[in-house]
């Protein structure tokens, strides 16, 4: 039998209305996790009635027969008709639940085939973790026509996405609950994950293995585009960073390749080659800085070069020390790198 | 009176004599030292469970402190660096230090008296057991005050626990601790299992063993399988770090889910040899609370046993989102699900005893009904995150943390707590307030259910666990505030329960030998029973012997008084077949202790401390077993 997602999250919609979030499981925007949602529905309505029935039969056990005084009482013995009656009654009950269970069982074993079923030729995309932020890679027919960039994924709406996972260091896991499950990054292993989002939007992932100090911040957006306009998009992000549009920037350009951002940050078409840190060719186009930890705006990129260890302690980004004039002109020419 | 060539029997001696003979033979020597060299094991039981309790208030507190920083968004009550280390401590305070070894604990106070027996098989263990197991705890908890606590999670996946990512010994500690626990897990399990086929009264056959020596037997075989695994695991561990082996380096081909393996297929059973004993417990006191003999008793004996076995079988179900062989997960999402039939088997059992019982609403009794809602509904989602496309959406996020404290605290905590309540008379003497126990099963019942139920919404909503503080842009603040405000009621009930067991110990009712008028041998001796537990050896004819004997029970008798002497009985019926002594006081198991607890501390700094370390351990341990003229000796 093929779940109906739609209609069974439209006659719980009352229920749903408090699930939705940007980061919800419960409010599908792709195929998976609707599938997902509706397995989470069913399995919840039968386990939530199996639960009623065993409680309210607790309640009637109790309530049939008269409270004893206590300790005083002398013991009852069973008489042997009445215990094998409910010998029957458990019996029943047990032949019951193996029932309930080995449909539940079915029923997963369905989903879990129906997810990997998808049409079309994937966008493959490589997704790196490292403590704390992701490293995204869009893949092309050829090596040279890749593009790196960093937490945050642009996928075009309703192709399916397949997802090569891997780890710089430790275990991490990708989880952006509206589009599909989990899947673990795990150092020495590869891991695919494939999704499809069916409406644009975008979707809050976060990290969902504890990977040390920040694990807490290592977030990261899925936003789904349009075909055409994730194609420009992409042919956007291929090209080298942008010239600084004026002389503060040029500072800045100065300062990010000349200072020691450059031995950890690579800024496409500058001297600065660093791969330790994610790529800042277009670090202004994107959403947030920092894995979700503030959004990319003049002010916020001023903040955590100037003291990344306060925004995010533990971080793997040391302070570079500035003078007040250096940190405004990296930060306008970091804010202009769209 | 005998001659002095023939030692002296307890048929020789008039009745009212042979209690002060038999104190004289086993009693505890009066003072600090006598209490060092104690094997009682009701003076042990006792220690350990309050050693216990002592980290379950530790942990709360942690858990108080996580709950204060989620109360709102970009909490700063802690840095990033403590939560971790408080989240890490809390999960393996609570399992290694307060669930594991308070079940045992129990076990050890209560398995001997159930039996009829006058103390565990191998006292001295017994004691070594409490010594290593009070260290660990130290261990654990001053190195958190040193600010060398594990920020690593009470799993400690590598590699982020191994010599890259985890510099300095803050991971050491936490595998260390958890080689003090298994020592002194895997010590008790064997007590228990010969205290439990050879020391039983004789009659008490196989059928007739009281269902919580049923489950502590079955949990401690669970623990003698189990716990190597995860001894295996961490010494790896620790070798990886300290000498730099690579088992668990990708880049030397070791391998990081091999760690991940090892640890859950200890780490599942973990969770049944919390959950087991405290089914046995829900089974041995129901019967006093609807005044009738347990439904079911085979069945029950027969789903322990089940659930055993099949929790080898499932410990795959935590790692559904590793990428493992499609195949490979139906098996253990089939094995996971099939767990809810044996565990749905007891709970039937139960149903059915008090089905035409008649109920007495005592505390225990309550806190029974309490585990019934918890617990089953924990079971529920225990049926849904066994589901592998399922936990993909769950897994590591806060429906999960509802899940396992549902099951956990529903599952095992009420019921320790209904078995604190029931057995504390026996232990203490007196009886443990009835009207603060009401308020105490309340408050605890509806706290935990408040606190706890949320934690799946803000699962489903996407909430990962162990992340020390979420953001503005997720729309979680509401049920978090709601969640750390209601653990303020959960633990306004530990604390009233905590007042009311320490001042009952001085102000309570003295309880008298059977206050719930409850059918097992513990029952059938004074309370507190004497150092010797009972004058006669009771002879069993029945599964409820004092419910089975009006009047009074059959006793055994040929034991000497002049030394400390059991007896044994055959493994299928008990049938007597030898006297056999049983180990005086003796010092040296704690001093045993102390040189283990040096080598086991020495050896995270250097591999060098096993070498000079094990010499003070054999130095004790020929101590330990050196003879000492006693009369015991000549056995």
């Amino acid at each position: 039998m093929r779940p109906h997602p739609r209609l069974a999250a439209a006659a719980l919609l009352p229920l749903l209305t408090g699930c939705t979030g940007p980061q919800s499981a419960l409010d599908p925007q792709g195929p998976n996790a609707a599938s997902l949602a509706w397995l989470i529905w069913t399995f919840t309505a039968v386990c939530g009635l199996v639960w009623l029935l065993v409680l309210l039969t607790v309640g009637i056990a109790l309530w049939r027969r008269r409270a004893s005084s206590g300790a005083a009482d002398e013991p009852l013995r069973p008489e042997s008709a009445t215990e094998r009656r409910k010998q029957g009654v458990v019996i029943g009950a047990v032949v019951a639940t193996v029932l309930i269970i080995a449909t539940l069982t079915l029923m997963s074993f369905v989903a879990t085939r129906s997810l990997t079923a998808s049409s079309g030729e994937p966008l493959t995309v490589r997704l790196r973790g490292y403590q704390w932020w992701w490293e995204v890679t869009y893949t092309a027919d050829s090596p040279d026509r890749f593009v790196t960039a960093a937490n945050e994924i642009r996928v075009p709406v309703g192709r399916p996405v397949r997802l090569e996972l891997s780890s710089g260091d430790v275990i991490h896991s990708f989880w952006v609950p509206s589009l599909a499950g989990k899947q673990d990054m795990i150092p020495g292993r590869d891991n695919v994950l494939t999704f499809t989002a069916e409406r644009p939007g975008s979707y809050r992932a976060q990290c969902a293995e504890f990977c040390g100090m920040q694990h807490a911040r290592m977030a990261l957006v899925v936003i789904a585009m349009a075909a055409p306009e994730f194609e420009s998009w992409l042919d956007a992000q291929r090209q080298p960073a942008a010239e600084p549009a004026d002389e503060e920037q040029e500072a800045g350009r100065q300062v990010a390749t000349g200072k020691a951002c450059a031995a950890c940050h690579t800024i496409r078409g500058t001297r600065a080659a660093g791969t330790v840190g994610p790529d800042l060719t277009h670090v202004g186009s994107r959403q947030t800085i920092a894995a979700g930890t503030l959004p990319t705006t003049r002010g916020a990129l001023g903040a955590w070069i100037a003291d990344p260890q306060t925004v995010k302690p533990g971080n793997k980004m040391p302070m570079v020390p500035l003078s007040a004039d250096e940190l405004r002109a990296v930060s306008a020419y970091m804010a202009g790198l769209k | 009176m005998s001659a002095a060539s023939s030692p002296p029997l307890d048929i020789d001696i008039r009745h009212e004599e042979l209690d002060g003979r038999l104190a004289e033979t086993w009693r505890t020597r009066p003072g600090f030292w006598g209490a060092l060299a104690t094997v009682d094991h009701k003076v042990i039981g006792r220690r350990y469970i309050a050693t216990a309790f002592v980290f379950l208030i530790l942990g709360g507190i942690l858990a108080l402190a996580m709950r204060w920083q989620l109360a709102r968004p970009e909490g700063r009550l802690v840095s990033p660096d403590l939560y971790n280390q408080i989240f890490t401590m809390h999960g393996a305070n609570m399992m290694f230090l307060f669930a594991v070894p308070v079940m045992e604990a129990m076990a050890v106070y209560l398995v001997p008296l159930m039996l009829g027996t006058r103390n565990i098989a191998f006292p001295r263990l017994n004691a070594f057991s409490y010594w290593i197991y009070l260290a660990g705890g130290i261990l654990l908890w001053v190195s958190f005050a040193l600010n060398m606590g594990p920020d690593i999670g009470w799993f400690g996946y590598v590699p982020l626990s191994g010599p890259q990512f985890s510099p300095g010994k803050r991971a050491d500690i936490w595998a260390q601790m958890i080689t003090f626990t298994e020592i002194a897990a895997l010590a008790v399990a064997v007590e228990i299992v010969v205290t439990v086929f050879k020391q039983r009264a004789p009659g008490m056959t196989l059928d007739r063993i009281p269902l919580f020596v049923w489950a502590m037997l079955v949990t401690s075989f669970l623990v003698m399988l189990a716990m190597p695994a995860i001894m295996v695991a961490s010494t790896s561990l620790i070798l990886d770090r300290l000498v730099g082996t690579h088992f668990y380096n990708p880049a030397e081909g070791g391998d990081v889910l091999l760690w991940q393996h090892l640890f859950w297929f200890f780490g599942h059973p973990e969770v049944y040899i919390i959950f087991l004993p405290a089914t046995g417990m829900i089974s041995s006191m129901l019967p006093a609370f609807v005044r009738r003999p347990v439904f079911g008793y085979l069945p029950l004996v027969l789903s322990m046993v089940t659930i055993g076995i099949l929790s080898f079988g499932l410990w795959v179900h935590h790692m559904f989102t590793t990428g493992l062989p499609r195949l490979g997960e139906s098996f253990f999402t089939a094995s996971s699900m099939a767990i809810a039939v044996p565990a749905g088997v007891q709970i039937f059992c139960w149903i059915a005893t008090i089905w035409d019982g008649r109920p007495v609403y005592r505390t225990p009794f309550l806190f029974i009904l309490a585990f019934f809602f918890t617990f089953v509904l924990g079971g529920m989602t225990g049926v849904m995150v066994a589901s592998v496309p399922l936990d993909t959406q769950v897994h590591d996020t806060y429906f999960v943390v509802a899940h396992f404290h549902y099951v956990l605290i529903g599952g095992a905590v009420f019921p320790l707590m209904a078995a604190i309540y029931f057995w504390y008379p026996k232990m203490v003497g007196r009886m443990m307030s009835e009207r603060i126990g009401r308020w105490v099963a309340g408050l605890t019942f509806v706290g935990f259910n408040l606190a706890f139920f949320p934690m799946h919404i803000l699962g489903l909503q996407g909430m990962p666990r162990r992340i020390y503080t979420y953001q503005t842009d997720v729309p979680w603040s509401g049920l978090n505030l709601f969640v750390s405000l209601s653990t303020v009621i959960l633990a306004a009930g530990f604390l009233l329960f905590f007042i009311d067991a320490v001042r009952s110990a001085r102000r309570g009712e003295p309880a008298g030998e059977n206050p719930w008028g409850a059918p097992s041998l513990e029952w059938a001796t004074t309370s507190p029973p004497p150092p010797y537990n009972f004058a006669r050896i009771p002879v069993v004819t029945g599964r409820n012997p004092l419910w089975d004997e009006r009047g009074d029970m059959p006793v055994a008798s040929g034991l000497r008084v002049d030394r400390r002497e059991l007896l044994i009985t055959s493994v299928a019926d008990a049938i007597p077949e030898a006297r056999d002594s049983s180990p005086r006081d003796s010092i040296w198991p704690f001093w045993a202790a102390i040189a283990t607890s040096a080598m086991l501390i020495g050896s995270i700094f250097s591999p060098w401390a096993v070498v000079w370390g094990s010499i003070p351990v054999a130095i004790t341990l020929v101590g330990w077993f050196w003879p000492k003229g006693t009369p015991e000796d000549d056995a």
